[in-house]
């Protein structure tokens, strides 16, 4: 899961500083693995090389959890195009998913539209599949058949993500 | 869409009481395209799929088949559409328990006014391209669930219908069963040129179309067709 995308769309609630983004990463997408400070500033000073962030202010006192960030217009651009295209559909995706629908629905773009695109990925990848199935021999069938179950799997996931859309919105928009 | 649409609904809306079960749903289907109509229980996918076959009308919006307007036409006109060029299979409950296989498939034929002995043959051909043959002197209550679903389905064909429905045809099959029935209702519907229009809410099932329908809330969100 890219931390800098997700920071990214953070920022587009307000300017923060370094502390402020990190304890809202642990909180919201963590999942018992915070982020070390060391990863937190150096994602935020290469989002600051391209642009995408820039310093709102600097406290008195120095150093690098003084600075508050704010996204830039090429930072927003940059959660767009982050959030229009589908992961690779793979086995065990949901925690990016899962970012990219509560980062969709923090900053008020369509949760739904991040679905639809995920759900064609992916069944643009088991029609793949099951072509190659109907061709191959037993094993090839078992190899895809083992492909095709993991991905339903995560499109099951998303159908019932997709039906509690309304309830997570109320959640993390509180 | 890369051919000609053969099946056409625009901005449809019904109702069944207060809550609408369309709200402006549209779809196209070319002719020998299978189109998975996808979606969550009450998303409005079985009250398409109706609307599109003529058995239910819309309160509003259009469906043209082969440039008719069938929100235009009259039960009889409907009643015959449905009867030669349209093949329906449903999740079950089709088959007449009275009568064989060979019979049931031989049905549809029969009222469509061909003779006792041609709708036998063809019934019995269609049995095989299904891999049924030798249930056709069985009844419906001697077979196993999905050996019926492979009868529905040739009996859905028999005809040679130019659409053929199918909604939630594997629902009550177990998985190897479902992907046996997908497998051959997408093989045959390919060879006979049908287009095929499939209600379901299994992504495995949805993987044998050309491309997915998703209907959510009574409105649809379409997909490009695959180029591959």
């Amino acid at each position: 899961m890219s931390i800098a995308k997700t920071f990214l769309g953070l920022l587009e609630g307000g300017p923060r500083h370094g502390y402020d983004l990190k304890r809202s990463y642990d909180e919201r997408f963590g999942h018992d693995r915070p982020l070390a400070y060391g990863q937190v500033y150096a994602t935020l000073s290469r989002l600051l090389r391209n642009g995408l962030v820039e310093v709102d202010g600097i406290e008195p006192g120095g150093g690098p959890e003084r600075k508050r960030y704010a996204i830039t217009d090429a930072g927003v651009a940059d959660v767009d195009v982050w959030l229009g295209q589908p992961e690779r559909p793979e086995p065990y995706l949901q925690s990016t998913l899962y970012s990219k629908v509560v980062l969709a629905l923090l900053t008020g773009r369509s949760a739904n539209e991040v679905l639809d695109v995920q759900r064609a990925a992916h069944l643009q990848l088991m029609r793949e599949l099951t072509r190659r199935k109907k061709a191959g021999d037993l094993a090839d069938q078992l190899v895809c058949d083992h492909a095709l179950f993991h991905l339903e799997a995560d499109l099951r996931w998303l159908e019932l993500t997709a039906a509690r859309l309304d309830q997570l919105r109320g959640e993390v928009v509180a | 869409m890369s051919a000609a649409p053969l099946l056409t609904a625009e901005a449809l809306h019904k109702s069944f009481g207060p809550t609408p079960a369309l709200d402006g749903a549209s779809i196209e289907v070319a002719a020998g395209e299978v189109v998975a109509v996808m979606g969550p229980s009450g998303s409005g996918k079985s009250t398409l799929l109706h609307c599109l076959a003529g058995i239910v009308r819309p309160d509003a919006g259009t469906v043209r088949y082969a440039g008719r307007d069938l929100t235009a036409a009259d039960d009889v006109e409907l009643s015959a559409l449905r009867r030669g060029e349209f093949g329906f299979v449903f999740q079950f409950g089709q088959l007449v328990p009275e009568l064989s296989c060979a019979e049931n498939v031989a049905l549809p034929l029969r009222l469509d006014g061909c003779s006792r002995r041609d709708a036998e043959r063809r019934a019995r051909n269609w049995l095989e391209r299904l891999e049924v043959a030798d249930l056709a002197g069985k009844t419906p209550g001697q077979v196993s669930g999905g050996q019926g679903q492979r009868v529905a389905v040739a009996r859905a064909l028999a005809t040679e219908p130019r659409v053929l429905f199918a909604d939630e045809p594997t629902g009550a099959l177990d998985s190897l069963n479902g992907e046996h029935v997908m497998r051959l209702l997408s093989e045959a519907a390919r060879d006979s040129g049908a287009a095929v229009v499939l209600v379901t809410h299994e992504p495995r099932v949805a993987a044998w179309s050309d491309r997915e329908v998703v209907v959510r809330d009574g409105r649809t969100t379409a997909t490009a067709p695959l180029t591959a």
